[in-house]
């Protein structure tokens, strides 16, 4: 069984943000305008979070990390869920079941990585838009929480076509939306339980750390960065 | 079949049901227009969702949450304190346990409304029963709650039973309602000795149960790994908050029945002073309890921890800080800690205002605060509640006090039975209690004594 992981080479990462695009679009992510954004209530599976560096003269600056949900092996938000609409399955993906939820919001609160969102309001896209969207992915209603999938259809749509083929799951067959998009070829994504996984390689890397470790969460999404790691986290 | 026997003295007591005055018309109808600023607040919430509160990210719980713990803390009031009072003899519970008990059953439901209200999806609310996870401390509330509701109705039913029977006899008109109630008691020796039992049985019970409650409510927020929620005292903490903010509750219900229904013949000063000591009990723990936390988090000055240390002590939430900490042990200190105001009616009324004030701004910094601040850096907007989200406090508040308004006038507010009972027995069984202590040599006991062992 498959242990999916991502890995982000920060030395890489241009913070052109094609990442958060692509991700809004493939997963009928919508846009919910200004008004929403001033409300503190934009939802974004995935966004870039700003760390402050080198406070203290040597080198000021800002940092940029793609902060997509962890999909941690031991997740703080499937524990508290009352009803069991958020659970880790066996490929270590953490899922949410929409139709299930009903938006206590007890997994956003208990999210250390504030990567949850919940849908104040009903969707709504810009006319040009609403004949673009994905049919692989459902639209969320009011009132429940989402978050990112590692674009989790696109492993069943691998699958399938690995099974027409007649052929085991490949190496990147499936890849999510980000990943594909990443022009600066800093967003890697595979199976951490295949030693030979470009992940598994990367993520042996002097390079390698992953945010929050010590609170146990184990999170599969590991990044990669030269130096001394400025973030204070 | 014997008519229960009413004293012509104990008249008083049965008063608020007999007659209700223009005045209680009057309150009624304020309590209502509240009420439906309160429904007007909730249909709005209904047909846009939670768009409607101030609620963003990363602050995603807010008022409502802070509501439901609030609520559940008072309901601490009357079971809990009634337990311990009746099992402990002590013989100036007797005019007090009843309102105390009602505030629980009654807030208990609010205290739910809560949380449905806090919903993103309130029609799957019954998920919570089909598709239950035991690990979440979500549904360990349910369930503790689903059985203090249970045990507390229980609890406040048993000792009505007698008060029912005297209704029952005095009021042909509404015979039926209260035959239903009364269970056929006719006040033989044996339904007393049964009836004594069980209320002693469930006067332990309730103990438990209660104290596991609010632990519970401790446990939704400690059991994350969130900054300042993440406390091992959480489950302590919050029960005394609740216990303190529970005798409060007691202290401004009992003096409005005193002087609404001009019962001051029971509620008498002492008792005041008597809750008014525990009261100040709970302030000193209170106090105890902050100081403990905030001391260790500043000690450790983990960043994390620190962000919101500060937020509460000098940042945006200062304000309400202060004043929590002026609210729940400034102002009772003083109000208690003298004498003179404690004894006074009012003394301790003011304290007991000025505790809710500040246990509702201690639940609010426990909620918000912690959210406020996450670990990852976020662009964040200030929560800043909405007006349904107020409106349905006021709403509840409101419709609270008219379902306790609705209970003094279907049942006596004050147990006449354990009023009667106390007047012929509790002095001898004080007076033998007080000799069974004494040294044997100077007082030589009687036989009789028995029974009372504290």
């Amino acid at each position: 069984m498959a242990r999916w992981a991502m890995v982000v080479d920060l030395d890489r990462c241009t913070a052109c943000q094609a990442c958060v695009v692509a991700c809004q679009v493939e997963n009928n992510v919508s846009p919910m305008g200004v008004e929403e954004s001033d409300k503190g209530r934009a939802i974004s599976w995935l966004r870039l979070v700003a760390f402050h560096e080198g406070e203290h003269g040597t080198r000021p600056g800002l940092r940029f990390v793609p902060l997509p949900c962890m999909h941690c092996d031991n997740p703080p938000c499937t524990k508290v869920c009352p009803v069991q609409a958020t659970q880790i399955d066996r490929e270590g993906l953490v899922a949410q079941v929409y139709p299930r939820c009903i938006g206590c919001r007890y997994c956003t609160t208990a999210c250390p990585y504030t990567v949850r969102q919940f849908n104040w309001k009903p969707p709504e896209w810009p006319e040009p838009m609403q004949t673009g969207l994905s049919p692989d992915v459902s639209i969320r209603p009011k009132g429940v929480v989402e978050k990112c999938t590692f674009c989790h259809h696109r492993l069943q749509r691998a699958r399938d076509e690995a099974r027409a083929e007649r052929r085991e799951l490949q190496e990147g067959d499936y890849l999510p939306a980000c990943v594909e998009t990443c022009p600066a070829g800093a967003l890697a994504f595979g199976d951490l339980d295949d030693p030979r996984s470009e992940v598994s390689r990367l993520g042996e890397s002097p390079r390698a750390f992953r945010l929050m470790e010590e609170l146990g969460t184990e999170p599969k999404v590991i990044y990669l960065s030269k130096g001394e790691w400025g973030g204070e986290i | 079949m014997e008519k229960s026997k009413l004293e012509p003295k104990d008249a008083a007591l049965l008063r608020p049901i007999e007659k209700t005055t223009g005045k209680f018309w009057a309150f009624i109808g304020i309590l209502f227009a509240i009420w439906a600023f309160g429904m007007y607040g909730w249909f709005n919430q209904l047909g846009r969702g939670l768009d409607v509160t101030g609620l963003n990210v990363p602050v995603y719980w807010g008022v409502y949450i802070t509501n439901f713990v609030f609520f559940i803390g008072i309901s601490h009031a009357g079971t809990l304190i009634s337990a311990i009072l009746r099992l402990s003899h002590a013989e100036w519970r007797r005019p007090i346990t009843r309102a105390a008990e009602v505030i629980t059953v009654l807030v208990l439901f609010f205290g739910v409304g809560c949380v449905l209200l806090d919903l993103g999806r309130p029609d799957r609310a019954l998920n919570v029963l089909m598709h239950p996870n035991f690990r979440s401390p979500l549904l360990w509330d349910v369930t503790s709650i689903s059985v203090y509701l249970t045990a507390s109705t229980i609890y406040l039913f048993l000792p009505l039973i007698p008060d029912i029977a005297i209704l029952r006899d005095h009021y042909p008109g509404r015979r039926w309602f209260y035959r239903l109630l009364a269970l056929g008691w006719t006040g033989t020796e044996r339904q007393k000795h049964i009836l004594e039992t069980l209320i002693a049985t469930m006067a332990v019970l309730v103990i438990p149960i209660a104290v596991s409650v609010h632990t519970v409510v401790s446990w939704v927020f400690a059991m994350t790994v969130q900054p300042m929620w993440h406390s091992t005292i959480f489950g302590p903490y919050f029960v005394v908050g609740a216990i303190f903010s529970g005798i409060a509750a007691i202290i401004i219900a009992m003096a409005v029945i005193r002087r609404v229904y001009h019962l001051e013949n029971y509620l008498k000063p002492i008792h005041f002073n008597n809750l008014g000591i525990l009261l100040l009990v709970m302030a000193l723990l209170w106090f105890y309890f902050t100081f403990a936390e905030f001391l260790t988090t500043f000690y450790g000055s983990d960043p994390s921890h620190m962000a919101i240390f500060m937020s509460k002590v000098g940042g945006e939430f200062s304000w309400y800080f202060w004043i929590m900490v002026v609210a729940c042990f400034i102002v009772p200190l003083v109000l208690l800690g003298n004498g003179r105001t404690r004894g006074a009616v009012w003394g301790t009324v003011a304290a007991s205002v000025s505790v809710e004030i500040g246990m509702w701004l201690e639940r609010f910094l426990i909620v918000v605060p912690s959210l406020s601040r996450p670990r990852l850096p976020l662009e964040s907007v200030a929560y800043s509640p909405s007006w349904v989200e107020w409106s349905l406090l006021a709403g509840f508040i409101a419709m609270f006090i008219f379902l306790y308004a609705v209970f003094t006038k279907l049942f006596p507010i004050i147990s006449i039975w354990e009023i009667q009972e106390g007047r012929e027995h509790a002095v001898v069984h004080v007076t033998q209690r007080v000799k069974s202590y004494l040294d044997t040599a100077s007082a030589p006991l009687e036989p009789a004594a028995s029974g009372s062992s504290d």
